[in-house]
């Protein structure tokens, strides 16, 4: 086929009925992302009996306030990285000032504690299940982000697959502050960070084969 | 921004708008400045020169959808044709060979040749094995020019079907080309 007939082949027809922009996608894919993970988290772990009490506290709202972040900085990223051409700007920036914010409270966090409680602040009573359960709330929001970005055309697939990991691992950690007792800085900064990078990484490592175009 | 620059951002949008001509018009200015800029650079695949306009049309075309008017055009159709320029020489091993640096965004409307030469891939060939359901509606609508609605009614399928059909074949298409079926 010569190149003037397929230019002909491809401006014939319906070229205006584009498929679904990349906002429109990732709304559906982070609805499919929030029912994955709050429904398990409601219905398998149960919802903390005293967070209303819980929510009371600053802690509570620090704990939140990290993954949220974590969240509102993942999505605009992998709507950038879903389009050719579009840099990421500071976002990579922000997302290591959020992470190093909540380590120095860690940090302060660990200096005041007396002696023999640093352990226990850092391991809390859950940390062997928490990265795990963050994991696998992550999992329906990892398949739904990383079907929304194979529609679309990032040229970046291992840092795209990472971003699509990245926002369900945060929005997991979100829905997950509902059943968690933890609250503690230190807790938080190692074990909910390990939860949110361990589909981060999975998605590095899928975005090469998943995302050609 | 670049005249170029200009003339193919209007183009585009015009034909997203449904402008038929306008879009002809964008491919068609496109295609000589992504010969021009695939010269340059595959001097030494000359051969691979117009398989890759071909492929980077087509994709340009599937992932319209991913072009924010926002956006500078030049920024958005060289990370495509640089993306799939390194994707060819990596199927075809042979990274080295680029003649010269892919970085610059503005290189890709700097300069145009429309002197097109032989594909070596046919993609009439390709579209042949596609299955009926996108085959069909690609035959129809976008070589014989009919109508949705007319194709509908010749294949018995519905027109939605006959769009999606279209698209997903056109996809299936580039991922012919990129070995990934």
């Amino acid at each position: 086929m010569r190149t003037d007939d397929l230019v002909e082949l491809l401006a014939r027809g319906p070229v205006s009925d584009l498929p679904a922009a990349p906002a429109r996608r990732y709304a559906g894919a982070a609805a499919w992302a929030a029912v994955g993970a709050l429904l398990p988290t409601a219905a398998l772990l149960g919802v903390r009996p005293d967070l209303g009490q819980a929510a009371g506290t600053p802690m509570f709202w620090v704990k939140v306030g990290f993954v949220a972040s974590i969240a509102a900085v993942a999505l605009p990223a992998n709507l950038r990285l879903a389009r050719p051409g579009v840099r990421l700007g500071a976002l990579p920036a922000l997302l290591a000032a959020i992470v190093v914010a909540m380590w120095v409270l860690a940090a302060v966090a660990l200096v005041r504690a007396p002696e023999g409680g640093r352990a226990a602040l850092v391991l809390g009573e859950t940390w062997r299940v928490c990265p795990l359960a963050i994991a696998g709330l992550a999992a329906p929001g990892f398949v739904a982000f990383l079907r929304a970005m194979r529609g679309l055309a990032p040229t970046r697939p291992a840092r795209a697959g990472a971003a699509a990991g990245l926002l369900a691992g945060a929005l997991a950690a979100t829905a997950y502050t509902l059943h968690c007792p933890e609250s503690q800085a230190p807790f938080l900064a190692v074990w909910y960070l390990l939860g949110i990078l361990a589909p981060a990484a999975a998605g590095a490592l899928a975005g090469p084969r998943l995302l050609r175009w | 921004m670049s005249t170029a620059e200009e003339r193919l951002r209007i183009h585009l949008l015009r034909g997203l708008e449904g402008e038929q001509s306008s879009y002809r018009e964008f491919l068609s200015d496109l295609g000589g400045h992504l010969r021009s800029f695939f010269r340059k650079r595959l001097a030494r695949l000359p051969d691979e020169v117009e398989d890759l306009v071909q492929e980077t049309l087509l994709a340009v075309h599937n992932q319209r959808h991913t072009y924010d008017p926002a956006q500078p055009l030049t920024a958005w159709v060289h990370a495509i044709a640089h993306y799939k320029l390194v994707d060819m020489l990596r199927r075809s091993g042979a990274r080295g060979l680029v003649t010269a640096s892919l970085d610059d965004v503005d290189e890709i409307v700097a300069e145009s040749d429309a002197d097109a030469h032989e594909a070596r891939r046919d993609l009439a060939r390709l579209l042949e094995r596609l299955p009926d359901r996108q085959r069909l509606p690609i035959v129809h609508v976008k070589i014989e020019g009919l109508s949705v609605a007319e194709t509908a009614r010749l294949t018995g399928m519905s027109e939605s079907a006959v769009k999606v059909g279209v698209h997903r074949g056109l996809k299936a298409l580039a991922a012919f080309i990129g070995g990934r079926r």
